[in-house]
């Protein structure tokens, strides 16, 4: 995926813009947010009613068909598409010297044919691979789209407000023709998604079957390009050119991180458009009437940043805090098991477990083992007798530490006697396992094993019997030395 | 008399101007457990694509129990290999199974509790059906192929054609799908498979179709499967047609 353009350049435009408008944002001040907010979502000012209803309809247009455009690893098409029409666009509006929507849709359209015509023609007849002929025609068309641009803003006659919209993007440059043609394309769009779905999911998944089914699939691709040409050429004008392959990313994007099967990524992904468009649409309404596109790209890289960081399966900040809770539980479990240990080496006749004794055995400072017997105690696994020195277990902490110390000897034991590992190889390994072994696996294991006594170096398993019995003398052979 | 299940005369298919196979002439008939070997590149997966339409020919034709594939390719269930398509596509297994309905239900059409039964009964029978709700990404290579077999035979069909079933699987799944290939012939089914271990072809398959760019042997296991047949299918007899493949390619003139 291609962030880093999407949000390089909204930064520099919002460096450009600030310098030379910066009286503009000033107006701000003269009207609360909630009063803006409120006159730019209930629909009641009519010129910014046209706006939000565009933005809607583009953000689920985008939406829907750029959860295809992802799955089907083609984001760089959707870019070279949007890149590559704008000459088309500038064609259409020399027309008739307007800007009239359906002459710049179907010129734009026609141009968007050429180019992927361009790049096929590149692949097929040359070594070069698809990414690279890409790469050419999207900027080769690109340039020629700036040209002409250029040509028509210094043409002395016609009409020429509205042109240099398409770069960057005005949600509110919209008008109701334009409202009509994007209603239309994202009607098509919903249309098509909802019957073809069967075989849009075909084509996406596994093309070559489709056809051996004798789906349409070549039918199916060409009118799916079609539909994605006409939502990059009505969204050019709220988004801009340059920016508007970004909403064909970003919010699917973002549906994959969350969900994993097709149909709810393009539902999510068409919320997830709509939502980026429009609040795109209000902060650059906010800041009094900044260029639109950059708005919807830095919400949607937003929503974007944030489901990466706090996604509830794949999120990178919810991963770490999952291994760090693990990282504590195995900490816990660890302490449990060297009181355990204590007091096995005392017969289980002893009254507590001395806070110097545990630091002794696991090697660690006392002040460190203040701190995990503190943790043990908030657990309710452990209490600590008055004066601060000895730890007695809970009922559930007696019961944690003989689970953990019967995982650790039945996983040594299955390593040595099912396994064939030597005595003297096993402790690392069931160091780890102890940590993970679930309660139906230790079933199966104690079965396995036929629901042996004593660990390979001797010791006392403590039976399902001795963990439920509450804190009590496990009544097996005994102990040796560690 | 039953006409044959797949019948190709002298299909020709070429890449690029290059032929990769010439003239292959076969009579499938019907219920055959047929194993095609060859060594690599001998066009083994360009003829399966080719029966299906999926490669354009550049000569002959293909006949599917008597008619053209189009007007039966219903009756033609599919096994691609595995690398075809991206695992991590956010499917589940069902969905990819599933699949093997549309062809008869037509894309738009809903799928149906039938169709869903079916799509059930197949995982069942390649042991996958614990995994209908997983994730395709979270399958192993194995796994992954048996869905494949299941989406198969959840098209219900009477040929089956499988591009390399058994690569990449462990033992204990090529000797499942084997069995399955087995109990499909015994219901009347014919199965054209790809195969690349020559060491358990002969135990596999009651036919063998042996292919280097052209067809070298067809029949019976015991018939086809002698030294001399695998010595013409991987022996280096195949140069001057290759030579001459590659300057036609070129546009040179044939010597």
């Amino acid at each position: 995926m291609r962030f880093p353009k999407t949000v390089v350049l909204p930064v520099i435009w919002l460096l450009l813009t600030n310098a030379a408008h910066a009286a503009r944002i000033g107006d701000l001040t003269e009207t609360s947010i909630t009063e803006q907010a409120l006159r730019f979502f209930t629909f009641s000012d009519p010129s910014l009613r046209l706006a939000l209803l565009g933005c809607i309809l583009l953000g689920l247009n985008c939406g829907l068909l750029g959860g295809f455009v992802v799955v089907r690893r083609m984001s760089l098409v959707g870019d070279t598409l949007s890149h590559a029409v704008l000459p088309g666009v500038a064609l259409g509006f020399l027309w008739n010297h307007t800007k009239d929507p359906l002459a710049i849709l179907i010129g734009a359209t026609l141009v968007g044919c050429l180019s992927m015509l361009t790049v096929s023609a590149i692949t097929r007849t040359t070594r070069l691979k698809e990414d690279a002929a890409m790469g050419l025609v999207l900027s080769s068309f690109y340039a020629i789209g700036i040209c002409l641009i250029g040509m028509i803003q210094r043409l002395p006659s016609g009409n020429k407000s509205g042109i240099d919209k398409f770069l960057f993007g005005q949600a509110a440059a919209m008008n109701g023709h334009d409202i009509t043609l994007m209603a239309v394309t994202s009607g098509l769009t919903l249309l098509f998604v909802t019957f073809g779905y069967r075989g849009l999911l075909t084509l996406s998944f596994h093309r070559a079957f489709g056809e051996s089914l004798g789906l349409p699939m070549g039918f199916l691709h060409h009118a799916m390009m079609l539909l994605i040409s006409f939502a990059v050429v009505t969204a050019m004008q709220a988004v801009g050119v340059v920016l508007v392959s970004a909403m064909l990313i970003i919010p699917p994007a973002t549906a994959c991180l969350l969900t994993d099967r097709l149909h709810r990524v393009l539902i999510l992904s068409a919320i997830i458009g709509i939502a980026t468009a429009v609040f795109g649409a209000f902060f650059s309404f906010l800041g009094s009437n900044l260029p639109t596109g950059p708005f919807m790209v830095l919400a949607g890289s937003l929503v974007f940043t944030m489901t990466f960081l706090f996604s509830p399966k794949q999120g990178w900040l919810t991963r770490l805090w999952r291994q760090q809770t693990q990282k504590c539980r195995i900490e816990r479990e660890n302490t449990l098991k060297a009181m355990y240990h204590l007091a096995e080496r005392y017969g289980f006749r002893e009254e507590g477990i001395t806070l110097l004794e545990l630091a002794n055995t696991r090697r660690e400072p006392l002040e460190q083992i203040r701190q995990r017997s503190d943790d043990l105690i908030r657990q309710k696994l452990a209490t600590l007798t008055e004066d601060g020195s000895m730890l007695h277990f809970t009922p559930e902490g007696w019961r944690k530490a003989s689970a953990i110390v019967r995982n650790h000897r039945l996983w040594e034991l299955y390593l040595t006697n099912i396994m064939q590992y030597g005595a003297d190889h096993v402790h690392d390994d069931a160091e780890k396992i102890e940590h993970v072994l679930g309660e139906d696996t230790v079933r199966q294991l104690e079965r396995r094993l036929d629901f042996p006594q004593t660990d390979p170096h001797g010791k006392a398993i403590p039976g399902a019997r001795d963990i439920h019995a509450a804190i009590a003398k496990p009544n097996l052979g005994k102990p040796t030395g560690y | 008399m039953n006409p044959p299940a797949l019948e190709l005369h002298d299909l020709t298919v070429s890449y690029a101007k290059k032929p990769v196979l010439y003239g292959v002439d076969v009579q499938v008939p019907q219920g055959a457990l047929v194993g095609i070997i060859g060594p690599n590149g001998a066009g083994k997966s360009t003829m399966i694509r080719a029966i299906m339409g999926l490669t354009p020919l550049s000569g002959g034709w293909v006949r599917i129990f008597g008619e053209s594939f189009e007007k039966n390719r219903q009756r033609v269930g599919y096994v691609p290999q595995r690398e075809q398509v991206d695992w991590d596509f956010p499917v589940n297994v069902m969905d990819v199974v599933l699949m093997g309905r549309y062809g008869r239900r037509g894309w738009l059409r809903r799928v149906t509790k039938e169709d869903k039964k079916i799509a059930e009964e197949s995982l069942d029978k390649v042991g996958m059906l614990p995994f209908r709700n997983r994730q395709i990404a979270n399958l192993s290579g194995g796994q992954q192929q048996r869905v494949f077999l299941a989406r198969a035979l959840a098209q219900q069909s009477d040929l089956y054609l499988m591009d390399e079933p058994f690569a990449g699987v462990d033992a204990t799944t090529e000797r499942a799908i084997m069995t399955l290939l087995q109990d499909l012939q015994s219901q009347g089914k014919t199965i054209l498979v790809v195969h690349h271990d020559l060491t358990t072809a002969k135990e596999y398959f009651d036919h063998l179709l042996l292919l280097n760019m052209r067809l070298i042997a067809f029949g019976k296991t015991q018939d086809a499967f002698t030294v001399e047949q695998l010595q013409k299918t991987y022996g280096g007899r195949l140069t001057i047609l290759s030579d001459v493949a590659a300057k036609a390619a070129k546009g040179e003139a044939m010597p």
